[in-house]
């Protein structure tokens, strides 16, 4: 995709009306109103298809089933609502994260102790609640001081879920995470991960959605103290039908920290739909702020969609740099000549360009297994794309 | 022993403003062994020919033939016509993010091939090629095309005729913007092409400089979507003499 000749739809950056600041946080479901579907947090959402996750009416009836495969200097724990760490990341900032909230029963917590590091990748399995059944979670991941791990948050399965994911990171300390929504076509999940980085820290987070009928995934990043580095990386491939939104907050309020976004979707088939949201927030008191955040979308087939939207909001000129791109294009005629006039066939032309469109991401994750089997999830559902 | 027949080729592209005709009635035909300076000045329509031939989907054409051994290739897919042995080195090569030079080339030749190239043998012969082009390893492993500079595109056009050895390749102003050592360095590519067998090679250009390294059997002048004179290398001297004046009515 030559973005620059082929942008369909390439979004400014706008002042939104309010600041992002300005937005409601809260534990409480009940302090939030019932979203109708026009806010500006809701608008892209096809709200029916949330199943009431919203309103209240979506009652758990199951729990979504936890499998722990951790690296042996990872500590493992399930904990009741009480336990006093939770919600340390940050608080819920939409209705549905606050729903899971208030609703979550147990939560998972995985520590890494500190000064350690994790001598393998751990990795936490989330099966949906089953078809028809509703179920709310909560994990947290803590890093403590100078700990080093790679953890991957890998959803299977099927039913409606909604749930808070939290990554304390403390002082100096450096964590991966890959959060795979690899969900079964009827689920619905959306989650609210609060990315909350101690001083020095380094997070590198990584979302990859897949399936689903409906996920919508909002990280929020904040700094508690100065000197974190925060990547957010994201990969998606949106199939006929299926609804995957990924809403970004950085919020940039202490001296000297970094953050570097970029997500990239793939899109085809009749009413696939990618919405990015991309809001950074550089705060008065954020001098020496380096933020980037880029957003690109490939529309391989007529009938998807693609909405992007950054917003860039800059309280202080004492900045190291501050930019966004974002470009929604089509496949790229001029590529697909390129290389069929070197005698590749047109269905392997349209391959080598989509996984050349997710290369730059695939190879930032690094963890081998991951990526593999990232790899062969897109080599499964290119087989579908020019069919 | 290959033989490329244009015969009155029309074609044009069409644009908001409606069709435009740009091909005129194009006849040529060159077989292996030869190699044919197409000359013209600037919106001739010198590419939009190389275009037409390869089957860009951008032009469109409106009548005549092209045959390759007798076959129509008009009526093959742009892939198809690779395989049959045409080659287009471009102008303005494409850029294609994430897919790597050695990936890019491994998959063209196995198509243009039928079958994958022998691994060992294959990294030793992109080797030497890349050498002889004096391209520097490491391009390998690059994206294809992306971020080289407009030498750097071109000594990579010259090392895919090189690796896919075609039965006709048609070279698209594979001079402009080289400087003298790169022009040497292409043209010293093609002729190491023209050599390797019997290839036949389908020139143009807008300048003689390049006819100073590649010796044409036949020049063509090209002027406004049709070959308006042809002769030997002698007219490519004439040309360098005395431009494109007489052919359009003013210098170009």
């Amino acid at each position: 995709m030559t973005v620059a000749e082929n942008t369909a739809a390439a979004a400014e950056a706008v002042v939104p009306a309010t600041s992002r600041a300005e937005r409601f946080t809260g534990f409480d479901v009940e302090a939030f109103e019932v979203p109708g579907g026009r806010e500006e947090n809701w608008r892209f959402t096809p709200m029916k298809r949330l199943r009431g996750l919203h309103d209240g009416t979506a009652v758990a009836n199951a729990e979504i089933k936890v499998d722990a495969d951790a690296a042996p200097e990872v500590r493992v724990e399930t904990v009741g609502r009480e336990d006093a760490r939770l919600g340390e990341a940050g608080e819920p900032s939409d209705r549905i994260a606050a729903q899971a909230y208030s609703s979550f029963t147990a939560a998972t917590v995985l520590t890494v102790p500190a000064e350690l590091r994790a001598s393998k990748p751990s990795v936490l399995r989330l099966t949906g609640p089953g078809e028809g059944n509703v179920a709310y979670g909560h994990v947290q991941v803590r890093a403590e001081a100078y700990a080093e791990a790679a953890i991957v948050l890998d959803h299977v399965g099927s039913g409606t879920y909604a749930d808070n994911i939290e990554f304390v990171l403390g002082e100096g300390a450096k964590l991966t995470v890959v959060s795979v929504q690899d969900w079964a076509d009827d689920a619905v999940h959306v989650s609210e991960q609060h990315l909350k980085l101690g001083k020095d820290a380094t997070l590198r987070h990584i979302v990859v959605t897949l399936g689903g009928d409906l996920v919508r995934i909002s990280p929020t990043a904040t700094f508690a103290a100065s000197g974190g580095d925060v990547e957010l990386l994201g990969l998606s491939f949106a199939d006929a039908g299926q609804h995957q939104e990924h809403r970004l907050f950085v919020d940039h309020a202490v001296l000297n920290c970094k953050s570097h976004v970029m997500y990239k979707s793939a899109l085809q088939g009749e009413g696939a739909h990618a919405v990015w949201i991309g809001d950074v927030l550089i705060r008065a008191a954020a001098e020496g702020t380096d933020t980037y955040e880029l957003n690109r979308n490939l529309v391989l087939t007529q009938g998807a969609r693609a909405d992007s939207v950054p917003n860039l909001e800059i309280e202080t000129g004492e900045i190291i740099g501050a930019g966004h791109a974002s470009a929604t294009g089509r496949f790229d005629d001029e590529q697909l000549f390129y290389l069929q006039s070197r005698g590749i066939e047109e269905e392997s032309a349209r391959r080598l360009v989509v996984r050349g469109f997710f290369h730059e991401i695939l190879m930032k994750i690094d963890i081998p297994e991951v990526r593999e089997r990232l790899r062969d999830a897109i080599e499964t559902e290119l087989e579908a794309v020019g069919s | 022993m290959a033989t490329l027949e244009i015969k009155d080729l029309r074609a044009g592209v069409t644009t908001d403003e409606g069709r435009k005709e740009i091909l005129k009635g194009v006849n040529l035909t060159i077989r292996s062994g030869e190699t044919h300076a197409i000359m013209g000045p600037n919106g001739s329509g010198k590419s939009t020919l190389s275009y037409a031939i390869a089957g860009h989907p951008k032009y469109e054409v409106t009548s005549g033939e092209v045959l390759l051994d007798g076959e129509s290739v008009l009526d093959m897919t742009v892939d198809e016509r690779a395989r049959a042995g045409l080659f287009l080195a471009m102008q303005y090569p494409v850029e294609v993010p994430g897919v790597s030079m050695s990936n890019f080339l491994r998959t063209a030749a196995t198509a243009v091939r039928g079958e994958a190239p022998k691994v060992r043998q294959w990294v030793k012969e992109v080797k030497d090629e890349m050498t002889k082009l004096e391209i520097p390893a490491e391009f390998a492993e690059r994206s294809v095309n992306e971020g080289f500079s407009g030498g750097e595109k071109k000594r990579h056009e010259i090392l895919q005729l090189a690796l896919l050895k075609p039965k006709i390749a048609i070279l698209d102003e594979t001079d402009s913007g080289l400087d003298v050592d790169a022009l040497r360095i292409v043209s010293e590519g093609v002729n190491a092409y023209k050599d390797s067998g019997d290839a036949g090679v389908m020139l143009i250009t807008h300048y003689t400089r390049i006819l100073r390294h590649i010796t044409p059997d036949f020049v063509h002048v090209f002027a406004d979507g049709r070959i308006v004179e042809s002769g030997g290398k002698a007219l490519a001297d004439e040309l360098e003499e005395n431009g494109y004046v007489k052919y359009v009515g003013t210098t170009v």
